[in-house]
């Protein structure tokens, strides 16, 4: 069985995505996703899809999935190095990825979670926690 | 014209029918913004096929009319059908847990699109799309 490995950055997860996710890849991405943020403690996820060249609306739900689930364990999730005719593609099959941010590198994307998780932590009384635009 | 038919039985099954999109492409001369809108638009209603009706196939032909190229991909099985097309071919609709966005997603991502489909009888879903996107 195939497996997606998922990196440890400092306080951040970075999962590098080279293959077409199919069903039970994806799953298994989630799970795996899910146990290492509750082992590790990671206060964000980056998900690297330079390497694809499609992301249809499957694969566009499961970004959104690990977001949401991500977010119930007050981690942030970023896309990285979306091509440019991907990010045009989904505007047009009219796929909104929900609560995910996006970033052209993972040093941008490193520091859009940094700065989430000052936000998050400078012990300021309103809840910004809410990652929805 | 020389065409071709690669069945649908698997999810792996996309790969191949991706790289021969590629070579149609790649003799049409598609740029690669069209190319990707051509190649989502296979892999959603690949996805359909594999979900709904099992399996299925994809004929794969370059198309012309006077100068103007393009691809042309036939999509068919014998799966249950579509009982309601209109809604089907609505933004968020799906009768799995899907996003909604298969069909009339492809439909605004290629240059032409139609399809047929009624209980019992299987669906046809047929995408051209014109070298120059329109
Ligand atoms: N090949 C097919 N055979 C039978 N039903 C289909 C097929 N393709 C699509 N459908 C039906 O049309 C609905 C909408 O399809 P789609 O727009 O791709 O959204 P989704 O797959 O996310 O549900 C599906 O939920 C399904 O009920
Ligand atoms: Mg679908």
């Amino acid at each position: 069985m195939e497996k997606i490995p998922i990196l440890r950055m400092g306080p951040f997860l970075l999962v590098t995505i080279q293959v077409d996710l199919y069903d039970q890849l994806a799953l298994n991405l989630e799970n795996d996703l899910i146990s290492s943020i509750s082992k590790t403690g990671a206060k964000g996820v980056l998900i690297d899809i330079s390497a694809l060249d499609i992301v249809d609306s499957f694969m566009g739900r499961i970004l959104s999935n690990i977001a949401s689930m991500s977010r119930l364990m007050d981690a942030g999730t970023v896309v990285v190095g979306m091509q440019p005719a991907v990010a045009i593609t989904l505007v047009e099959l009219g796929l909104k990825l929900h609560g995910v941010y996006t970033a052209l590198t993972i040093e941008k994307g490193i520091a859009l979670l940094q700065q989430q998780f000052t936000l998050r932590t400078s012990g300021q009384e309103e809840d910004t926690s809410s990652q929805d635009e | 014209m020389s065409n071709h038919t690669i069945p649908i039985v698997r999810e792996q099954d996309f790969i191949l029918i991706r790289s021969h999109i590629q070579e149609l492409c790649a003799e049409t001369g598609m740029n690669l913004i069209n190319q990707t809108k051509l190649i989502t638009a296979a892999s959603e209603l690949v996805r359909n096929i594999l979900n709904y009706a099992k399996s299925g196939k994809v004929m794969m032909e370059i198309v012309s009319i006077n100068a103007r190229q393009g691809i042309k991909l036939t999509f068919t099985d014998e799966g249950p059908g579509i009982e309601n097309l209109q809604a089907a071919m609505q933004d968020g609709y799906s009768t799995s847990s899907g996003m909604g966005l298969g069909l009339p997603g492809a439909k605004r991502l290629v240059s032409e699109f139609a399809i047929q489909s009624a209980p019992g009888k299987g669906t046809i879903v047929t995408l051209i799309h014109w070298k120059d996107g329109h």
